[in-house]
């Protein structure tokens, strides 16, 4: 009894350690287009979008109730296999944390899952056509369809501005865009808070269920709620300053109509699609959008060798979250010194990547700066402020 | 395997339409009130165009409101 305890316990921490990366992983979602256009100073663009996580995470009682969406049989889960799956996503979070490439941490999640089902079941455990439906299409559409929103919108609005050409009104209208962006990124930092402080809500809630502390089917406790919203505000405010520096200023160079533009489509997409039951990856569609508003803007350009970098990442996440899901699996099928070992590898995995991060750190006084980035066509203004209004 | 090809079909319009739509409407509004601004340093009334920037903002204030709701409810 104590041992299932001691393995309960260790499963909500490392939950919660998800639930962080998972806050300052898609900090970029949100803000790293406020951040590049210069629409809110790095710090209080993290500080609102914690809030605004925070606020979310209270703000809807529908907890995620199928936390694997029915990729997985979730009947008969050992409490084991939910740790195993926390640890894949964790690991590959931190990892393209440490490239800086924004990934979705809902498919890292999915990815751990499966691989440490599979481990623990055997294939017959895995829905493949929901793998399908849910995650790979999702993520080929995601990108293709707010980016042709904020294409689209982006053209639309150098059409009507095209009047505007005097100095003062530059300035005024460009005030007006980083207005409206703010804005659009709160919206995405709630969606956010509610969607994914839930799935860890889920998660823990399910972990749970399966040590037999709650009764299945029970609502989340207080504690759950309000631990979950906590470490994913944390997260944000720490802010993934180097998947905000992709995302802001990697991808393409914005411009606040263009940052705009694609923040609102961002926006518009997130909440359209986990309306009319096509789930669509906030991670994804974010940086769909910022691609859209690169190409949209007259001259404006999109760095491939980023864009493909970031496309890997994208098809490697369930992959790669899968494999060290199953292998952490592995391990702690042989017993509880194999959640220990894998407790402590997972530990060890962060501290290296964590370590490796300083030798290069990236925070809010260089997150504009693109400085290692092989700029190729465009030339990059380091700092938002320097950048002229658009013309 | 089921894709609901129909949801994604209404996910990719839906987006689409209410990005631009709001988009446009808000760039209405700041060029209106860039060159209304421009218009009373000429000495001009311009009223119409204030009306009419307060409208698109007050439309584009609706939509964020619904938003709102919707992550709420």
């Amino acid at each position: 009894m104590e041992h299932i305890t001691l393995l309960l316990a260790i499963v909500v921490v490392t939950a919660l350690v998800f639930d962080f990366t998972n806050g300052f992983h898609d900090t970029a979602n949100a803000m790293a287009t406020t951040i590049s256009t210069g629409a809110l100073k790095p710090k209080t663009a993290v500080a609102m979008s914690a809030v605004l996580n925070l606020v979310g995470a209270f703000l809807s009682v529908e907890v995620a109730k199928t936390i694997s969406g029915g990729i997985i049989n979730e009947n008969g889960l050992r409490t084991e296999v939910i740790f195993a799956a926390l640890v894949g996503a964790i690991l590959w979070n931190l990892l393209t944390w440490l490239v800086g490439l924004p990934s979705s941490s809902s498919h890292a999640l999915f990815g751990g899952l499966i691989g440490a089902a599979v481990m623990s079941a055997g294939w017959s455990s895995i829905n493949g056509g929901t793998v399908v439906t849910k995650v790979l299409l999702p993520a080929i559409a995601a990108p293709l369809v707010a980016g042709v929103a904020a294409l689209l919108a982006t053209k639309l609005t150098y059409r009507l501005n095209r009047k505007i050409t005097d100095e003062a009104q530059l300035k005024s209208t460009a005030k007006g865009y980083r207005a409206g962006q703010i804005a659009s990124a709160g919206l995405v930092s709630l969606a956010h808070g509610t969607n994914d402080a839930q799935k860890t809500m889920g998660i823990i809630t399910l972990a749970l269920v399966t040590g037999g502390v709650l009764a299945p089917g029970s609502n989340p406790p207080v504690w759950v709620i309000a631990s979950a919203g906590i470490a994913i505000a944390l997260g944000t405010y720490l802010g993934g300053w180097r998947i905000i520096r992709t995302m802001g200023s990697g991808l393409t160079d914005l411009r606040p109509p263009q940052g705009f533009a694609a923040q609102t489509s961002a926006a518009t997409v997130i909440l359209a699609s986990s309306h009319l039951g096509f789930s669509l990856s906030t991670t994804q569609s974010c940086s769909g959008a910022v691609m859209g508003a690169g190409l949209g803007r007259k001259g404006g350009v999109v760095r491939w060798s980023t864009a493909t970098r970031m496309f890997v990442a994208w098809g490697l996440t369930l992959p790669a979250a899968g494999l060290v899901g199953a292998g952490a699996e592995f391990l702690t099928k042989q017993g509880p010194w194999g959640v220990a070992v894998v407790a402590v590898l997972l530990v060890a995995g962060s501290g290296a990547i964590w370590l490796l991060s300083r030798r290069k750190p990236v925070d809010h006084t260089n997150v504009n700066a693109t400085g290692d980035e092989p700029a190729g066509v465009v030339t990059t203004a380091s700092r938002p402020s320097a950048r002229r209004p658009p013309v | 395997m089921n894709i609901d090809w129909a949801a994604l079909a209404s996910v990719f319009g839906v987006s689409l339409v209410i990005t631009v739509a709001l988009v446009g409407l808000f760039t209405l509004g700041i060029t209106g009130l860039a060159k209304q601004t421009a218009t009373a340093q000429g000495g001009g009334g311009g009223v119409l165009a204030r009306t009419g920037a307060y409208a698109c903002f007050a439309l584009c204030a609706a939509a964020v409101a619904y938003g709102i709701f919707l992550i709420v409810v």
